[in-house]
């Protein structure tokens, strides 16, 4: 092979990435980082699966840009590992916006990242208050302990409820859960009788629910984190006899999630909580998203509150895309969504302003048993919860 | 004085469901000298199994209890056949958990693969809801049925291991396997009848225990350790040592979650380390077979 034929092969190859790189100037890609794999894998199923039903629905295009998302697998709760995959999908990927995140560590660990590279974070489930509060670049579409647990307690005071038990799991939100409900039900004039913080690891629950009775409590305040441990939980709250005793159960909506009902079975029945999304939820916009999410995927089991952070997630970027018009600036961007409301599957919603957290409607459910499959039906509805949690005690 | 009688029986059923799903691997490690650390995993898959019989088939709950650990132990045999067979005795203790430990991780991601990664849950009859009430405290059915076959366990496994012929080769194989082929006993059936009662007591603690350990894909991963710490406490291969061990650790378990909740996992792995280094073989050190 000649010289100046290899140079000529070169200069082809050259120009060929040059043109590649030209024709996609116009995608913006956004990095989803979240688990595919691994015990919590079907979050990362369901934040895709919401994602693809809003790009069905309102095309892939936003003011003459595509959008495209870029998954990245974490497959459980890796600060260090959840900062390396940023900074691929920024330097190597050349993202224009971060997403994702099911644990709040993971949320925490890009804060430097983002802000570094001047890029927008979509937060579609990290539910700590505090994370907001660390970089001027993050947005949250999901919901906070705080949010949940306010409303819940005042509920439970006015229910003429004087005497409540706490039972969380030890750990970041399972203690903000904890502190918001004791604050909040102690100003209404309740008295939490018993705050029992269980391991995470805890596989039998008789021994906390032998702690609850002796208490003396007429009703409970648990928070676990969805999956094995509410299984065993509620379980445990109703073959210890007491749910037949007449103790009250309630708790924020991950304790119910849809995927877990069936597994719950009639143990569930009868438990009260507040929580920002029900698939049950009585709208058009909820029943077109369902409709649409059968059509993609054939069921809609699955389909929870971790969907439509998802699916809001996606909403809120695409109004970043059109506001910086293709541009990637982080802070343009962010500014642009501020005080942005809109009408998603769980109702109103409107980001706030200062915490750049979603304000909305907290709906108080009960799950019960509708034709045959368990349902966590809306009974009243709490408009306009801020994040309570948002510098809370600053 | 009600505290103490819960933290009994709560501790004493705690404590039989870890012996039921431990007594296996104990059998297989006492016995066969294999750590099987892909015992966790034929439990779960036999959990899988009756999960499937009772809510795919709508089968009663006791023929998908038989049938789990007939399929589990059909399954696995001929895993015994083309591996276990090579790892046989305690010389290379490395290539055994490094074949057991990719076995798990093959069948964790094959389960996730066949029934995904939510939870199952084997429905339970209504003779088994319900509760009944010991002294002044009631406890769920269900429990009272684990610590009855619990300690049909312990009876049985005793019964099966000194006292029939069965028993006497297996021993006499395990101490002498030369020795005990020059006698005219044929080892290798006896390893695999073995394999097959360890895996049909995992795959009968793995349905029995669905209760308190949720069945998930993880399963075999995440509890694990929980068994080989009971094994370790137990003594490999001794059936009552390991029964002992079990309501130690499931007592004092249980102890710290009535008393001291906020301390987690404490007083388990404390009770672990003062256990072993009392006794570093295990309780009834010797007598192992």
């Amino acid at each position: 092979m000649s010289g100046t034929f290899r140079k000529a092969l070169l200069g082809t190859a050259f120009l060929c990435a040059l043109n590649a790189g030209s024709a996609w100037a116009d995608t913006i890609k956004v990095g989803v980082i979240a688990p595919f794999s691994g015990p919590f894998a079907t979050v990362g199923q369901t934040f895709k699966q919401a994602i693809e039903v809003y790009q069905a629905q309102h095309g892939k295009t936003v003011a003459g840009n595509t959008v495209e998302f870029v998954y990245k697998d974490l497959d459980q709760a890796n600060p260090a590992q959840s900062k390396a995959l940023a900074q691929e999908l920024v330097v190597k990927e050349k993202v224009g916006y971060l997403a994702g995140f099911f644990f709040t560590p993971d949320a925490l660990a890009v804060a430097p990242l983002i802000d570094e590279a001047n890029i927008p974070c979509v937060i579609f489930n990290a539910a700590t208050s505090a994370i907001t509060e660390k970089s001027p670049r993050y947005v949250r579409t999901s919901f906070t302990l705080w949010q949940n647990t306010v409303p819940l307690a005042e509920h439970v005071a006015k229910q003429g409820i004087r005497k409540v038990a706490t039972a969380v799991s030890d750990y970041g939100p399972g203690i903000d859960g904890e502190t918001a409900f004791k604050q909040t039900f102690e100003k209404s004039g309740g008295k939490v009788v018993d705050s029992i913080r269980m391991p995470l690891k805890s596989t039998d629950f008789a021994p906390f629910m032998q702690r609850i009775k002796d208490s003396g409590a007429e009703a409970i305040y648990a928070f676990l984190p969805a999956g094995p441990t509410t299984l065993g939980f509620a379980r445990a709250f109703s073959d210890t006899g007491l749910k037949a005793a007449g103790i009250k159960f309630f708790g924020p909506g991950d304790i119910t999630q849809e995927p877990d009902l069936p597994v719950l079975g009639d143990a569930a029945v009868g438990i009260t909580t507040t929580f920002n999304y029900s698939q049950a939820h009585d709208s058009d916009l909820n029943r077109r998203f369902l409709a649409k999410h059968r059509e993609l995927f054939g069921a809609s089991d699955i389909v929870t509150f971790t969907s439509v952070g998802a699916y809001d997630g996606a909403h809120v970027i695409y109004r970043m895309v059109e506001a910086t018009g293709g541009k990637s600036d982080g802070a343009k961007a962010v500014e642009a969504v501020k005080g942005m409301a809109w009408e998603s599957p769980r109702g109103p919603v409107r980001i706030d302003p200062e915490s750049r957290h979603v304000t909305q409607t907290i709906y108080l459910r009960v799950t019960e048993r509708k034709d045959g499959r368990l349902q966590n039906t809306e009974v009243a509805g709490f408009p306009d919860q801020p994040d309570y949690g948002f510098k809370a005690g600053k | 004085m009600e505290t103490l009688f819960g933290i009994v029986v709560d501790g004493v059923t705690y404590g039989m469901i870890l012996f039921i799903i431990s007594v296996g691997l104990s059998v297989t490690l006492g016995l066969m000298r294999v750590v099987n650390l892909a015992h966790g995993a034929f439990a779960m898959v036999a959990g899988y199994v009756a999960s499937y019989a009772a809510q795919g088939l709508g089968l009663p709950y006791a023929v998908g209890l038989v049938a789990a650990i007939l399929f589990t132990v059909l399954a696995t045999l001929p895993l015994e056949k083309l591996l276990y067979r090579r790892i046989y005795g305690s010389a290379n203790e490395l290539a055994q958990v490094l074949l057991t430990i990719g076995l798990t991780f093959v069948i964790v991601a094959g389960i996730n693969y066949l029934f995904g990664p939510t939870l199952k849950r084997i429905p339970l009859p209504d003779a088994l809801l319900g509760t009944v009430a010991i002294g002044p405290k009631s406890i769920p059915v269900h429990r009272a049925f684990v610590i009855a076959m619990g300690a049909a366990t312990v009876l049985g496994l005793w019964w099966l291991l000194e006292r029939t012929d069965f028993g006497i080769k297996l021993r006499a194989a395990v101490d002498d396997p030369n020795m005990a082929a020059a006698l005219g006993i044929r080892t290798e059936r006896l390893y695999t009848a073995t394999f097959a009662l360890g895996t049909g007591l995992a795959a009968l603690g793995g349905v029995l225990g669905a209760e308190l350990l949720p069945l998930e894909p993880y399963y075999a991963i995440r509890y694990i350790v929980l068994f080989l710490a009971v094994v370790a406490v137990g003594g490999a291969g001794n059936i009552l040592g390991l029964a002992a061990a079990a309501l130690a650790l499931g007592i004092v378990d249980t102890a710290g979650k009535y008393l001291i909740p906020s301390f987690g996992e404490f007083f388990f792995y404390a009770a672990l380390i003062l256990i072993l280094f009392r006794w570093p073989h295990g309780f009834f050190q010797g007598r192992a077979a």
